[in-house]
């Protein structure tokens, strides 16, 4: 220090300050961005402020693009949220085959044209079938600057590309670092408490739920997810099933902000399955190995087992067993139906505007999934609590799960589908097809049934 | 992050398009729209196993034939041209079109080639017959096990009789236009009408 020339020293001197700022700068922000949610969780008026001018800047970009391309004399790529096929009413096959009345009196059993019908359906499902879709991220109807929402907006200029530009440069600048901060000090924060609560004696529950809470919570925060609960009286009770539509894994943390659920699901290895060891240090959570997943008895066992325990958390479970799009509602597996306690219903519909939450496993993993999160404007998400439902008298347990899949359907603005969302990697049951070649047969001799039985003799 | 639509349509295809198959130019931009999607491999071209992954089709009991009409002579890839071509057949025959240029070729829509486009899903070795066989093969492929071999038979052969005028106990194209059934139907049966884009 003593051999330093004064140059140097001043150097020296400078550099510190100039860096001190920045970084003073920083752990302001920081630790505003984690009081303030904490603090102000009721108060939505930043947050709405900012979702407005969002709103106003898409609006302004979707009217440069459609001036552009009415340059072009050409049109805007549009969405249909209905598919691009005009369906008339449907009708039974056998008038959907033979035409309307004028064709009712063919006397033939068979008409060549019968295939016709096959045809026309089978290209229509082609051009456009309400199931690939539901596989891969819903498409906007105008763009929010993003690149990755970018299908068709072809009629973009220097305008919209310096607003693109700008808007790259905070959500990887500004945003992402604070974020990506927050969830890694939440985490941490999360798994050094868990172990402590764990090793107090008859772990205190009220103490552990809090320190789940503020996991949750941080970790809402960190995505900046703006979530709105609806008809908070329904919220799930001890001793019962929570189920919802699921669309991505944070589906988890945002309800589990709002309440706490024992979670069901298999053990992983790595840092998740140390988040998970942690969780059933504090909380009675269920988690298999993956050889105890097959057996479906050992499951129900379980579950059971934690549901007759009224003083447990409600279980969270969602039955589609994949996630969807966020546009529709598919299968409901009916394995959490028949154990025969109350279900809670939740449905939850996400804004794809400000960020698509959709994770499609086949494109990425999921720490890639999570950085895109948080490199979008914001997760907007509306949460509504249904009322309980119980399975009625002569009820099956399908019967009971299309019931409840049709309410969060009717609720979320979702379509509802019979479609398995298994075929996301799996193919078609071969039972459908069967399904469809009994009902022509019975078009084509269903009034001669008795007829070909005395044939078959 | 993966962007769709790997590769743009450019504008001449787009033109080129719309004369060979007649549709606009926002209904080419959204077929090709799906087309990239069905396009799990990214190469631009779709092959069987893309369009069986669609559960619709998979289930449709004439699939098979149906995707096999996509596909040139001995070919397992098809561009979007090809498939746009395909697809030509199922628009709708507008009135204005009848009276345009009678001299030049027929478009893809015409009540003719909707016609050959159904007689091509029966006739499997393109020989232009109809033969027994073939017949029976599409039979059974719509009735799955629901219906006897006799049965079957029978149907099939009061179909070729009513139909076949030179005795030959095979349809040809000119029998099967003729036909009586094939006039009656409703030839809007072979079409699929996009909402108005």
């Amino acid at each position: 220090m003593i051999l330093m020339t004064p140059f140097t020293w001043a150097v020296h001197n400078l550099l510190c300050r100039c860096l001190s700022i920045p970084i003073s700068a920083w752990f302001t922000l920081l630790c505003l961005f984690i009081i303030v949610p904490a603090v102000l969780r009721g108060s939505f008026s930043i947050r709405s402020l900012y979702l407005r001018t969002l709103l106003k800047i898409f609006e302004w970009a979707n009217l440069q693009m459609k001036m552009r391309a009415k340059e072009k004399n050409q049109q805007l790529y549009k969405t249909y949220t209905n598919g691009i096929i005009a369906k008339e009413s449907p009708a039974s096959l056998r008038q959907e085959i033979r035409g309307s009345a004028s064709c009712l009196c063919s006397d033939h059993e068979f008409d060549m044209a019968d295939i016709f019908y096959f045809c026309r359906s089978g290209v229509e499902s082609i051009v456009d079938d309400e199931v690939t879709k539901r596989f891969s991220a819903q498409e906007l109807e105008s763009w929010n600057l993003l690149t990755r929402s970018n299908y068709n907006f072809h009629h973009i200029n220097m305008r919209l590309t310096l607003l693109w530009g700008l808007g790259l440069l905070t959500r990887y600048g500004i945003l992402l670092p604070l974020r990506v901060t927050l969830a890694v000090t939440g985490i941490s924060l999360f798994l050094f408490f868990t172990t402590l609560v764990g090793f107090l004696p008859n772990a205190a529950s009220y103490l552990s739920e809090k320190v789940h809470m503020m996991g949750y919570r941080m970790c809402v925060s960190s995505l900046t997810a703006i979530i709105t609960y609806h008809n908070r009286e329904n919220k799930p009770k001890n001793g019962a099933i929570c189920v919802a539509n699921h669309t991505t894994p944070i589906d988890v943390i945002i309800l589990a902000s709002d309440r706490c659920y024992s979670l069901v699901g298999q053990m992983h290895r790595g840092l998740l399955g140390m988040i998970q060891s942690g969780m059933v240090k504090s909380s009675p959570h269920i988690w298999f190995d993956r050889s105890e997943v097959k057996d479906r008895h050992l499951v129900a066992k379980r579950l059971s087992d934690h549901v007759a325990d009224k003083t447990k958390q409600p279980i969270l479970i969602f039955p589609e067993g994949t996630c969807i799009n966020n546009t529709s509602v598919m299968m409901f597996k009916k394995g959490s139906f028949e154990i025969g306690c109350t279900i809670y219903p939740v449905a939850i519909k996400y804004d794809p505007r400000f960020g698509d939450a959709f994770w499609n496993s086949s494109k990425c993993g999921l720490v890639w999934y999570l950085l895109s999160m948080m490199s979008s404007w914001a997760i907007v998400c509306s949460v509504w609590y249904l009322p309980p439902m119980d399975r009625e008298e002569g009820e099956d347990a399908v019967q009971f799960a299309n019931r409840v899949k049709a309410t969060i359907a009717a609720q979320g603005g979702l379509v509802d589908l019979i479609w398995d969302g298994g075929l996301k990697r799996s193919k078609v049951n071969d039972a459908f097809k069967e399904e469809l070649q009994k009902l022509y047969s019975k078009v084509l001799v269903g009034d001669h049934e008795d007829e070909s039985e005395r044939m078959e003799i | 992050m993966g962007s769709r639509a790997s590769r743009l349509l450019r504008e001449e295809e787009i033109e080129e398009i719309k004369k060979e198959t007649g549709f606009s130019h926002s209904q080419i931009t959204r077929l090709y729209s799906r087309f990239t999607s069905l396009d799990k491999g990214e190469n631009g071209t779709l092959s069987r196993e893309d369009f069986q992954r669609i559960p619709e089709l998979a289930i449709n009991p004439l699939g098979d034939r149906i995707i096999n009409a996509f596909f040139p002579e001995g070919e397992d890839q098809v561009n979007f041209r090809g498939f746009m071509r395909t697809l030509a057949h199922f628009r709708p025959i507008e009135d204005n079109e009848k009276n345009k240029n009678p001299s030049a070729t027929e478009p893809l829509n015409s009540r003719t080639n909707k016609l050959l486009f159904a007689f091509r899903l029966y006739d499997l070795d393109r020989d232009d017959k109809i033969s027994r066989d073939e017949l029976l093969q599409v039979l059974r492929m719509m009735v799955g096990v629901n219906i006897s071999d006799e049965q079957l038979g029978s149907i099939a052969d009061r179909t070729i009789q009513e139909a076949d005028t030179n005795g030959d106990s095979c349809i040809s194209f000119n029998e099967f236009i003729k036909a009586s059934f094939v006039v009656n139907i409703h030839i809007c049966t072979v079409v699929l009408v996009l909402v108005n884009i």
